[in-house]
C-alpha cells in the first residue's frame, strides 16, 4: 500500500511541472504580457521596461521560468493588485470558507443522494423511481447560478427564512481562529457566531450541492440495479440470509464502489462550482474572490488562484484514488 | 499509470472499453443501422431528438418567426426603476430592462446559444479526435506525450480552466467558444484512444495485418471508423454542457459583449438584477438552457444504450 502511495505522489511531479509551464506561458502569452497586465493599458513605453526591468521580464525565458518555479515552490504569487496584498496570504484567508462551503454542500449531496438512489432503485419502475430519474436529469441541466438565484430570491428575499449573502451576519463580533467560521464558533464557543455561520450556509451549500445530489442519484441507482442481479446476491439470497444482511453487506456495500469514485470526483468539480455559488450569496470564499479578480483584471490572483486550486483538485484526486485503492483491493495489485 | 485524477480518466477509459467490446451488428444489420432503429422505438429518444430539432428549426428561422426586432427599445415611458412591463399586445412575454422584446430576443438567442454550443464541440471534437488518433495510432512516446498533455488539461477544473483561456483571447464570442472547446479536448481525446486501443487488439484488425494490409489503412479504414460510438455519445451530451458553461461564463462577465446577438446565457445574467422586479426575465432564458440541455442529454443517453452491447434486447 505504501509503495502504492509512493508511486503516485512520484507522479504527480510531471504533471504539476506541466501546470506551472502552462500558467507560466499564460501570463506572458497575455497581450502585452505582464507588465501591461498590471499597470494597465494606458502604461508608457518607459514604464514598461522599467517594470521589466524590475522584475526581471527582461532576462531569458528559461531564467524567468526557474525564477518562477522558485517562488511558485515557496507559495509567491506576488502581490495583488486589488488588495495590494500577497496572493498566498488572501488565498488562505479565503479557502475555509470554500472548503466549509464545499464541505456542507457534499454533506447535502451525499446524504440526499445515496438513500434517494437506493429507494429508487429498490422500487424500481416505480413512480418514486421515475420521478428521481428525471429530477437528477433536470438537476444536470439546471445552470448553477440560476438555481443559486432562485434559491436565494424564494428563502431569503421574499420568505426571509434564511440569510441570502455573506459568511456570517456582520452585527456578529466573532473570535477567528482559523477562518472557518462555523469551527470557531465551536471552539470559542460562541454558539450564536456558529449557528449564525451555519445558518449562512444553508442555501449556497444546496445550490453547489445540486449537480454532485442529481449525480450521486443517478449513480447510486443504476449501482444498485447493477449489483442486485450478481451471482453473489444470488448467492447469499439461496442460502438463506436475512434480506436485511444481504441488502447491508452484499448489495450497499459493493453498490457504494462506484458512487465513491463519483463522490471524489465530484468534490474537485465543486471547486468550480463555488465561483459561481459564492458570486451569487457573496459568500467571501476562493470563488468570489476569482470573480473580483476576473472582473479588475487581477492577474496576479488570476494565475495565483488558478495553479493553488488547480493543485488542490490534483490532491483531492490523488486522495480518492488512495481511498479507491483502499476500499477496492483490485485497483492496488494491477 | 498515471496518478491524477486516476479515476476520472479511468471512467473515460471504461466508456471507451465498454464500446469497444461491441459486436457487429444483429442480423447481418450494421451498428449504424441496428442502433438508429433502437432510438426510432425510444420514446424518450424522440422526445430528445424533438426538442433538439424544435431549437434547431426556431434557430435557423429566427427572423421569420421573431415578431419583433431583437435590439430595437419599445415601451421605454413605460419602464421606472422597479417597473418592467409585462405581456401585453404585441408583446407576448413583455419587454427587457431595456424594453426589447423578450421573445424576440428569446428566439434569436437561440441562433447564439446553439451556435456557440455547436462550435465549441465541433472543435473540441476535431482537436480531441486528432490528438486520440495520433495517440492511438502510433503509440508509443507519441502517446506518451500527448496522453501527458492531455493530463494536465484535465488536472484543472473545467471551469477554471474555461476561465483562464477566455481572459487569455480577450472577451468576445470567438474566445467563449475556443475556452469551452479547450475543456472538451482532453475528454474526446482520451475516448478516442481508448477506444482505439480496444479496437486494435480485435480479430478484424489483426487480421487486416495478417493479411499484409497498410497500416494507414488499417487504422483509418478499420479502427477508427469502429472507435467513433463513444465519441459520438460524448460529443452530444457535449452540447449540453457547453451551453451551460456558456451560460456560465457570461455570468462571469466573460461572455460576448455585442448587444446585437442577443444569447441565453448572457440574457440570463443581466436578468439578475431585475429578478425581484420580474423573475420572469431570467426564467425565460433559463427555461430555453434547461430544456435544449435536456434534449441533448436525453438523446445522448439513448444513444448510448442504443449502442452498448449491454442494453440490447
Amino acid at each position: 500500500m505504501l509503495r502504492f502511495i509512493v508511486q503516485r505522489l512520484l507522479q504527480l511531479i510531471p504533471i504539476l511541472l506541466g501546470l506551472f509551464v502552462l500558467l507560466f506561458a499564460w501570463l506572458r502569452a497575455l497581450p502585452g504580457g505582464p507588465a501591461q497586465a498590471a499597470l494597465g493599458e494606458r502604461a508608457t513605453p518607459e514604464a514598461i521596461a522599467q517594470y521589466n526591468e524590475l522584475f526581471g521580464l527582461d532576462e531569458p525565458l528559461y531564467v524567468q521560468y526557474l525564477r518562477f518555479l522558485g517562488r511558485a515552490v515557496t507559495l509567491d504569487f506576488g502581490n495583488s493588485t486589488q488588495y495590494g496584498r500577497p496572493v498566498t496570504e488572501v488565498f488562505l484567508e479565503r479557502f475555509p470558507g470554500t472548503i466549509e462551503l464545499t464541505l456542507f454542500a457534499m454533506i447535502f449531496a451525499i446524504g440526499v443522494g445515496i438513500p434517494l438512489g437506493y429507494f429508487a432503485a429498490r422500487r424500481h419502475g416505480s413512480v418514486f423511481d421515475s420521478a428521481s430519474v428525471v429530477g437528477s436529469l433536470l438537476g444536470v441541466a439546471i445552470p448553477v447560478f440560476f438555481l443559486a438565484y432562485l434559491l436565494r430570491l424564494l428563502f431569503a428575499v421574499e420568505l426571509g427564512w434564511l440569510p441570502g449573502s455573506g459568511r456570517q451576519d456582520v452585527r456578529i463580533d466573532a473570535t477567528r481562529i482559523t477562518n472557518f467560521y462555523v469551527l470557531d464558533g465551536l471552539l470559542t464557543r460562541e454558539w450564536d457566531a456558529a449557528f449564525d455561520a451555519f445558518l449562512h450556509l444553508i442555501l449556497p451549500a444546496i445550490a453547489l450541492g445540486t449537480i454532485p445530489l442529481a449525480i450521486i442519484v443517478r449513480i447510486t441507482r443504476a449501482s444498485v440495479l447493477d449489483v442486485v442481479n450478481e451471482d453473489y446476491v444470488r448467492t447469499a439470497n439461496a442460502k438463506g440470509l436475512a434480506m436485511a444482511t444481504v441488502r447491508r453487506r452484499h448489495i450497499v456495500r459493493n453498490a457504494l464502489l462506484p458512487v465513491s469514485t463519483t463522490i471524489g470526483l465530484q468534490t474537485g468539480l465543486l471547486l468550480s462550482g463555488a465561483v459561481l455559488t459564492e458570486t451569487v450569496f457573496a459568500f467571501g470564499g476562493v470563488g468570489l474572490a476569482l470573480r473580483d479578480a476576473i472582473t479588475y483584471r487581477d492577474f496576479a490572483v488570476l494565475q495565483g488562484f488558478i495553479l493553488l486550486l488547480a493543485v488542490v483538485y490534483v490532491l483531492v484526486n490523488l486522495l480518492v484514488d488512495i481511498s479507491y485503492g483502499l476500499l477496492d483491493p483490485r485497483v492496488r495489485v494491477r | 499509470m498515471t496518478a491524477v485524477g486516476d479515476v476520472r480518466r479511468r471512467r473515460i477509459d471504461e466508456l471507451a472499453a465498454k464500446a469497444g467490446a461491441i459486436p457487429e451488428g444483429d442480423g447481418g444489420l450494421s451498428l449504424t443501422r441496428s442502433a438508429i432503429r433502437r432510438l426510432r422505438r425510444d420514446p424518450v429518444a424522440i422526445i430528445g431528438a424533438v426538442i433538439v430539432v424544435v431549437f434547431l428549426v426556431v434557430a435557423a428561422f429566427a427572423p421569420l418567426l421573431a415578431p419583433k426586432d431583437p435590439v430595437t427599445q419599445y415601451l421605454l415611458s413605460e419602464i421606472r426603476p422597479g417597473l418592467i412591463p409585462g405581456p401585453q399586445e404585441g408583446f407576448p412575454l413583455g419587454v427587457d430592462n431595456l424594453g426589447r422584446d423578450l421573445l424576440s430576443r428569446l428566439i434569436y438567442g437561440s441562433r447564439q446559444s446553439l451556435m456557440i454550443g455547436v462550435v465549441s464541440t465541433v472543435l473540441g471534437l476535431v482537436v480531441g479526435m486528432t490528438l486520440g488518433v495520433l495517440a492511438g495510432a502510433f503509440g508509443g512516446w507519441v502517446d506518451t506525450v500527448v496522453m501527458r498533455f492531455v493530463d494536465i488539461i484535465l488536472s484543472i477544473p473545467g471551469l477554471l480552466m474555461a476561465i483562464t483561456v477566455s481572459v487569455l483571447l480577450g472577451q468576445n464570442q470567438y474566445s467563449l467558444m475556443i475556452a469551452i472547446a479547450v475543456v472538451q479536448v482532453p475528454v474526446f481525446a482520451r475516448l478516442l484512444r481508448g477506444s482505439m486501443l480496444a479496437q486494435r487488439g480485435s480479430d478484424y484488425a489483426v487480421a487486416a495485418q495478417a493479411l499484409g494490409v497498410k497500416k494507414g489503412r488499417i487504422v483509418f479504414g478499420h479502427v477508427l471508423p469502429n472507435s467513433l460510438s463513444p465519441v459520438i455519445v460524448q460529443a452530444t451530451l457535449s452540447l449540453a454542457t457547453a451551453i451551460i458553461e456558456a451560460a456560465a461564463l457570461s455570468f462571469l462577465g466573460l461572455g460576448d459583449p455585442d448587444i446585437a446577438r442577443p444569447e441565453w446565457g448572457a440574457m440570463l445574467a443581466n436578468a439578475q438584477d431585475f429578478l425581484s422586479v420580474r423573475p420572469w426575465l431570467a426564467i425565460w432564458p433559463a427555461l430555453c438552457i434547461i430544456v435544449v440541455a435536456l434534449g441533448f442529454t436525453l438523446l445522448g443517453e439513448r444513444l448510448r444504450e442504443a449502442l452498448d452491447p449491454k442494453f440490447r434486447r
